[in-house]
């Protein structure tokens, strides 16, 4: 109800702007974000993103963005509402948006389409995502050196790739410190439920969790560890405000670049359908500053980013063994391929748990 | 402190938003009065509640501020069904996307900003009784409000002439009217406390659940405030039960899931509606007179001039 609402708001702001004398020659750009623009994490960032972008173009460009869209059949229609405003690139924001992306791409040939974090493509769809487990290698290390009590504590949302590659990475890095370390995972089923998260955090320290790492989007577990004198990894953004004594980094989202890049090749006439997945060398992700921690694990922390960007630390180093106890299959030589760690549905050696639905 | 006791406080904290809002709406719909707009009120209410103890720094003048906010709304809900005699179910949700849609404007300029919870009583002696001490005298004046209230309500409800009254009107207002009682000024006052406890319980999330302010933050409390009033078949006494029960099975299914038992985290998310649906059925096959339900609930009234 709230979403065709949002919808018809903006596409009646979308429409009434297009009567406008100047809005010939601007491109126009929108955006579908899941969570409110004030979420502190993974739509926040979208939108400084967003606003990088507009500031690189000025009058050149204009926005227009719909918040709060759930994701599925639902962000179909509002999708479709941007495309029908005249919007000739659209940046989908949201794994969940996928299949609506494409369909609605589909009827609108001409209007190019941006998926995050999924792995279908079209002509006029392109993908592209942070390789978020090389940030979630850096904090499996620290917090393998950092876990007095050898247990970690972990909220994960859905049970996508993209948050199990993101466990197995923490994990096997903190085995590479710590070979007995052990990882509680709390599915919380939702992206971003501020209470939850925080009863999901509570929980997990109760249980003897003294490093809490996170795959939702709201601050509230920095918070209830910074309450707790416990140690935490932000999320999506720079979460330090909810706990200077707590957070030990975050693994901070820079979508900025991309968007710039992807709307001036739109501009030139230049956009094809591509892939684009960056990391740490491309500064789509970016390491907050390593804090509360002492200089040795600060400086390994360090070397271990430099690393990853220079192309020599694999986080997905072969060898894998899987959770079973078979060791995974290395199709690309000395690391698992791309395509390995964008559909990954296992566990590693060592997480004692299970995946939900397998 | 042990893992039962933690698990208890946690369990007491999930409850209260739950217990404020839903006393409120169970007071409202007693007096005939669906109002589906618990979930608007409760984030206006939170954002509200947020924006006066930020300014203040009072977590006080935040709890004021957050009821008067769901007042507000709640007027806003009595002028549509009660005076212009709107569809309630559609007035409710609306009241639900505007809610939404206010929160957001009243509290983006907040967003990112902290404030300190409300505080948690200490009496020397009382609260360091191991294990009892905290859960019983430890907690903040939200938790003892939202039993206060409930208890308030019943009593107003079930030992009152007013508490008659209002259960008349939500049952046969026609008849109520025909006796000379102002039906819609009754149901005015019902809506307003509605509106007070939903504002109440949305500003408790800010003020003491999760101490910032972020839109949406309520994550569909509100919808399970609703549920647990038809959990309770429109009791006080069951809808205490229900709230700590809803509450703790959020918890539980947290830590049955860090303790790795195993037990589906959907299905156990999914536990407290699937145990409103049974009520529901077992209400509707009673051999006792069929549904609780006030019998004027939903329906509106419009006097004859």
């Amino acid at each position: 109800m709230r979403k065709i609402l949002l919808a018809a708001a903006a596409a009646v702001v979308a429409a009434s702007v297009s009567f406008g004398a100047s809005a010939a020659d601007k491109l126009k750009v929108g955006f579908i974000y899941l969570g409110p623009v004030g979420d502190l994490g993974w739509t926040y960032q979208h939108d400084l993103g967003r606003l990088a972008m507009l500031k690189e173009f000025g009058d050149k460009v204009e926005t227009t963005y719909l918040e709060n869209v759930s994701e599925g059949p639902d962000s179909e229609r509002s999708i479709e509402q941007l495309a029908r405003a005249g919007n000739k690139l659209i940046f989908t924001t949201s794994f969940g948006y996928m299949e609506p992306t494409l369909k609605v791409a589909r009827k609108y040939p001409n209007v190019h389409f941006e998926h995050a974090t999924g792995y279908k493509r079209d002509k006029n769809v392109s993908t592209y995502s942070g390789r978020f487990y090389e940030g979630r290698h850096i904090q499996g290390l620290i917090a393998g050196k950092m876990s007095k009590t050898g247990v970690l504590g972990y909220i994960a949302s859905f049970p996508i790739p993209e948050v199990i590659s993101g466990i197995n990475a923490t994990m096997l890095a903190a085995q590479t410190i710590n070979p007995n370390i052990k990882v509680k995972i709390i599915w919380v089923n939702t992206w971003f439920d501020p209470g939850k998260e925080a009863d999901a955090a509570k929980a997990l320290i109760d249980q003897g969790a003294d490093i809490i790492m996170q795959h939702t989007d709201s601050p509230a577990a920095m918070q209830v560890a910074a309450e707790r004198g416990k140690l935490a990894f932000g999320q999506d953004s720079e979460m330090i405000k909810f706990g200077p004594k707590a957070q030990l980094t975050s693994i901070m989202n820079n979508w900025g670049p991309y968007y710039i890049a992807r709307v001036k090749a739109e501009l030139e006439g230049t956009w094809k359908s591509e892939d684009q997945w960056a990391g740490l060398k491309e500064k789509m992700l970016v390491m907050a500053p390593y804090l509360n921690m002492p200089d040795d694990v600060k400086k390994m922390a360090e070397e271990a980013e430099a690393a990853i960007k220079e192309g020599k630390l694999l986080p997905f180093k072969c060898p894998i063994t899987a959770q079973d106890g078979k060791e995974v299959e290395c199709k690309a030589g000395t690391h698992l391929d791309d395509g390995q760690v964008l559909g990954m549905n296992f566990y590693v050696k060592g997480i004692d748990d299970k995946i939900p639905g397998k | 402190m042990g893992l039962l006791e933690a698990i208890i406080l946690a369990v007491l904290a999930a409850s209260t938003p739950l217990l404020l809002a839903a006393t409120g709406e169970l007071v409202t719909e007693r007096a005939g009065v669906l109002n589906l707009g618990v979930e608007g009120m409760m984030i206006v209410g939170a954002a509200c509640g947020f924006a006066g103890a930020w300014l203040t720094g009072s977590v006080i003048v935040g709890a004021i501020c957050g009821m008067l906010a769901g007042v507000v709304l709640s007027l806003v809900f009595a002028l549509m069904t009660l005076a212009l005699a709107v569809n309630q179910v559609a007035a409710g949700l609306a009241l639900t996307i505007l809610g939404t849609g206010v929160s957001g404007l009243i509290g983006s300029r907040f967003v990112g900003e902290k404030i300190t919870t409300a505080p948690k009583l200490y009496i020397p002696g009382l609260t360091d009784i191991p294990f009892a001490g905290r859960i019983l005298f430890g907690q903040d004046a939200f938790v003892y409000l939202s039993l206060a209230l409930i208890i308030g309500a019943s009593w107003f409800l079930y030992r009152t002439r007013g508490g008659l009254i209002l259960r008349a009107v939500g049952d046969n207002h026609a008849s109520a009217h025909a006796l000379g009682y102002p039906v819609l000024r009754i149901r005015m006052f019902a809506v307003m406390f509605g509106g007070a406890c939903a504002g109440l319980a949305g500003a408790y999330l800010p003020l003491a659940y999760t101490p910032f302010f972020i839109p949406g933050m309520t994550a569909g409390r509100g919808w399970i405030a609703l549920a647990l009033v038809v959990f309770s078949s429109w009791l006080p006494g069951r809808l205490v039960i229900g709230a700590y029960l809803f509450g703790a099975v959020t918890i539980l299914q947290l830590h049955a899931q860090g303790a790795g038992l195993g037990i589906p985290s959907q299905f156990m998310t999914a536990l407290p509606y699937l145990a409103t649906v049974i009520v529901l059925v077992l209400i509707s096959r009673a051999r006792t007179g069929g549904s609780t339900a006030p019998a004027a609930l939903g329906t509106v009234f419009v006097p004859d001039r």
